[in-house]
């Protein structure tokens, strides 16, 4: 059971980060039905931004403790994306928003490209490595000295996001600002009609999704080590697939398809070889029985097939409940 | 019923005009291959675009439907041909039995990503196609193991080339004191498959069932109202776009003679959007105007970004293909801001898409 | 539209029995039941928030009911996808007009040839003998019912350019161009003047005259019991009245309905 729990953990930190990045969608998508394709960039950009600040800090040899220097590194990226997020806003949505649908989603593509090469030249064509500023210490999550573990890096992965979601959800259902985002959701003629400034609200909302994301961008950069332009597109679309599967436009689904998601990631990678293993099956057949007895993994699917089940849940999800687990009917706009 | 082109008005001058036009299509590898061999691949290559996207055409611009994952088709098509041709499997069969069959098998895929999923709004669609082009992908890196079906990333290599008889499209031949080298004969082959796509598209949309597509673009709901079978018809065009996309991979992996998991990244589907979506959805001689600008701007940026960056700073500061996808994503945003129905927009999608800002 | 006109017969074109279809806790239709003869114009009407247009979209597929059952030309009608319901011979238009509003006129009704019409994919792209006089004859098809209608001049302007009430009458058109048995108008009076109305009640009596039977969903009660042969009167999803123009008018639970007293039923022109 050891396997299952140390995957159970490992799940969990991963569906925190899937969380975050999906409230950046689904609180876009709540407020005007547009799915923001470049979130993931702007993710991608907040990995960026902290690892140039902490690597300048580690650098200058900078007197701090290593949480903080990682937090300065968050505290410089979360206005960076807030910016990224309330720019794509202003320029390439707002003027589409009674466009038909095709057409932000094509921009948002654009976008996305764009901000992808423009962090290619600033930063690196190839992958850079995230300064473990962080001694990452492991500890026993059983009696068991062989048993699963979890990390401090995971402990504060999993803490920061359930402090931005409790941050997230407080904002949005006890202050005026959620009250206007929650009329603007609902009716953005009759919200302008009460007095709500709607092209700030949803400017707002953008800025907000801009500075989550910054954060789950440093959150992945730390916890694995790596940041590269491109990551944020296989990011952005997991935590896509979260939102969905937990119900877009839905605070608590993006939550809960995020860490579901996570979960169901790191279950399926960590089981998916010994499910698929074919020599279960050697007395079928003899070659196989060779093949097997010489020592070789004949496996039909191995871990390398983890980025394909996000994927096949957001196919599945979308075919047989559209409306997510926690969603509303989703009412057709066009 | 519309011409192919209205030759009433002045008779003369337009045949002389196709005629020009076909002459000067005749000569060009000739006169490319003066400029450097070279460019009579890309232009081939770029012929192949024009393909894909007259293909996603069917899917985007006919139908309205967006397909992200449009790139699976080209794959699954390529993939046959590679391995119905090649010593991997020892299998060789003859292109005209090979091309139908990938047609048939991307096809399949079609239907079989469609059939779920066609239901789904515009955008989640956009996000299913996408999730299932890369699924593909990952497939093909991976079906290595256990049984070596794809040869995972290093790909699948000497594949055949187009053969008919003894008579090969990779080798050289001489006729009438001129050098046929293996591209030129294979633009000649494409340009033949060109003029029948083009064709084949033209009549569509002016047909029972490129109207069928209009009404269900223009509103779902009538159209059902009239007897449409709507899941039907967006299931064919699906279907279509997809075999169109099969047969273009299959000439692909001919021409090539290697393929891998590396030629069918995302971001070729959305190149091939883009094209479409500059030419201007639903027009074919805009989508095919789209697909020949973004097919040379690599090369066209190639002979001018790097000169012109040595000049000015004595060394590539950036190099041309990231100017290149620089351009292609301002080109897409700009487009969709102030010219959405593209460069040359079919009327009737024009005012769909302006009408509505 | 050359068939002979028949007269009204006795038997039922279309029947429904015990129709009923809730949403959520509002009982839109309960055990509606009626039958509209081949051949006549069947009016009906109900104050708003009736059930009218529930009784519409459940005829036309786009709802299932909850109970009941709807017989169409000797054959039941249920369940059935609404691309379903107009390839049996039910056509419609649409209250608030749903045209192919950046098609031209005549590919409107071009476009409603379709179900009666064969070509496939291989027939577009070969344009063979048989498609391309298939092709023919839905153009000439189309031009000729939009001459039946009225909007010939205006077959090549896009459909969103044409006056109001040309694209109502467009939309017959298009309903009529899918040879129907019965043609199922919702509202098609709505927001048109005296005179367009009248020259509407003309066209209705000609489609009618010219063997289709018409359905007609209409708030103009001097349109209604002008042209309509029966009446079928829907009160909070209810049947209350159903008969001939002039019962139904007199009928006290009508216009208390109607009124919301007993009041008498104020119908200057209705003749």
């Amino acid at each position: 059971m050891d396997i299952f729990l140390q995957q159970i953990i490992n799940g969990l930190t991963l569906g925190s980060v899937y969380a975050i990045v999906a409230l950046g969608y689904t609180m876009v998508y709540g407020i005007i039905q547009l799915i923001n394709f470049a979130h993931g960039e702007v993710v991608m950009i907040g990995a960026m931004v902290a690892y140039s600040v902490i690597v300048a800090l580690v650098g200058a040899g900078a007197p701090l403790p290593p949480l903080a220097i990682v937090l300065c590194g968050a505290l410089a990226a979360i206005p960076v994306c807030m910016a990224v997020g309330f720019t794509l806003e202003r320029v390439a949505y707002r003027p589409l928003r009674r466009a038909p649908r095709l057409a932000p989603l094509i921009t948002a593509i654009g976008l996305s490209i764009i901000l992808q090469h423009l962090a290619m030249i600033v930063w690196s064509r190839n992958p850079l490595p995230y300064p473990q500023v962080i001694q990452s210490v492991s500890y026993h999550v059983t009696g068991n000295p062989n048993g699963a573990t979890i990390t401090n890096v995971q402990i504060a992965i999993i803490c920061m996001s359930v402090l931005l979601m409790a941050g997230l959800t407080t904002l949005v259902y006890r202050t005026k600002l959620g009250i206007a985002m929650r009329a603007t959701a609902q009716n953005q003629q009759v919200a302008g009609l009460m007095g709500i400034d709607i092209n700030k609200v949803i400017a707002l909302t953008f800025v907000i999704a801009g500075g989550l994301g910054s954060v789950a961008g440093v959150m992945v950069g730390t916890y694995y080590g790596i940041a590269h332009y491109q990551m944020g597109f296989l990011l952005g679309l997991k935590a896509f697939s979260a939102a969905v599967l937990g119900g877009i436009g839905n605070l608590a689904g993006a939550m809960l398809g995020g860490l579901l998601l996570g979960i169901i990631e790191a279950l399926g990678a960590g089981y998916v070889g010994d499910i698929t293993d074919l020599c279960r099956f050697a007395s079928w057949s003899d070659a196989l029985a060779a093949r097997c007895a010489s020592g070789e993994h004949v496996v039909l699917f191995g871990s390398n097939y983890q980025d394909v089940f996000a994927f096949i849940v957001l196919i599945v999800v979308l075919v047989f409940r559209p409306s997510g687990l926690l969603g509303e009917r989703v009412s057709d706009r066009a | 019923m519309r011409a192919l082109v209205d030759t009433k008005g002045h008779p003369v001058l337009v045949w002389v005009g196709l005629a020009l036009v076909g002459l000067a299509l005749v000569a060009l590898p000739f006169a490319l291959a003066g400029i450097g061999t070279a460019w009579v691949r890309i232009t081939n290559l770029a012929i192949l675009f024009v393909f894909l996207a007259l293909g996603l055409n069917i899917v985007v611009g006919f139908a309205g439907l967006l397909d992200l994952g449009y790139i699976a088709f080209y794959a699954v098509g390529a993939y046959a041909y590679a391995l119905l041709a090649s010593p991997h499997f020892g299998i060789h069969l003859p292109f005209w039995v090979i091309l139908p069959i990938g047609a048939a098998i991307a096809c399949l895929f079609g239907v079989l990503l469609g059939a779920p999923t066609l239901k789904l709004r515009g955008d989640y669609l956009a996000i299913v196609t996408l999730g299932f082009g890369e699924i593909v992908r990952i497939f093909l890196n991976n079906l290595s193991q256990p049984v070596n079906i794809t040869n995972g990333p290093q790909g699948v290599t000497l594949i055949d080339p187009l053969r008919i008889g003894t008579f090969s499209f990779r080798d050289t031949d001489t006729f009438a004191g001129l050098a046929f080298t293996g591209p030129v004969k294979y633009y000649y082959f494409l340009l033949v498959v060109l003029l029948a796509i083009i064709v084949i598209n033209l009549r569509l949309q002016d047909s029972r069932i490129g109207r069928a597509w209009e009404a269900i673009r223009e509103d779902e709901v009538a159209a059902r109202a009239m007897g449409i079978n709507t899941r039907n018809m967006k299931l064919l065009a699906f279907a279509m776009g997809a075999s169109f996309g099969g047969i273009a991979g299959g000439m692909f992996s001919a021409m090539q003679g290697f393929i891998s998991p590396e030629s069918f990244i995302l971001i070729e589907s959305i190149m091939v959007l883009a094209m479409v979506v500059l030419g201007g959805m639903g027009n074919v001689w805009g989508v095919i105007v789209g697909a020949l600008l973004l097919s040379f701007a690599p090369e066209v940026l190639r002979y001018t970004v790097e000169p012109a960056q040595q000049a000015l700073f004595g060394r590539m500061l950036v190099e041309p293909e990231v100017i290149r996808m620089l351009l292609f994503g301002f080109a897409l945003v700009l487009m969709m801001l102030f010219r959405p129905a593209g460069l040359l927009p079919s009327a009737t999608r024009k005012r769909e898409l302006e009408v509505r800002r | 539209m050359s068939a002979p006109a028949p007269a009204a017969t006795r038997e039922p074109l279309l029947a429904g029995r015990g129709i009923s279809k809730r949403f959520g806790g509002v009982q839109a239709l309960s055990e509606v039941s009626f039958e509209i003869r081949a051949g006549e114009i069947y009016g009906l009407i109900g104050p708003n928030g009736a059930g009218k247009t529930s009784l519409f979209n459940v005829l036309t597929g786009i709802y299932t009911p909850d109970a009941g059952t709807f017989t169409f030309d000797g054959r039941p009608l249920n369940a059935l996808k609404p691309n379903e319901v107009a390839q049996r011979g039910i056509a419609r238009t649409f209250q608030n007009i749903r045209l192919f509003a950046n098609l031209p006129a005549l590919e409107n009704v071009m476009i409603g040839r379709h179900v009666r019409t064969r070509a496939g994919v291989f027939g577009a792209m070969l344009r063979d003998r048989r498609t391309r006089e298939e092709e023919r004859a839905i153009e000439r098809r189309a031009f000729e019912l939009l001459e039946y209608v009225g909007v010939a001049s205006r077959a090549n302007d896009l459909a969103r350019h044409l006056a109001y009430g040309d694209q109502r009458r467009l939309e017959i058109a298009r309903a009529l161009a899918t040879d129907p048995k019965l043609l199922a108008l919702d509202e098609p009076a709505a927001g048109m003047n005296a005179t367009e109305t009248d020259s509407l009640k003309a066209l209705l009596e000609r489609i009618r005259r010219d063997g289709t039977t018409i359905l007609l969903i209409e708030h103009d009660m001097k349109l209604v019991m002008n042209v309509c042969d029966r009446v079928l009167v829907l009160d909070y999803g209810k049947k209350i009245a159903e008969g001939t123009a002039e019962v139904v008018q007199k009928d006290p639970a009508v216009i208390s309905a109607y009124l919301g007293g007993d009041v008498a039923l104020n119908l200057k022109g209705a003749a």
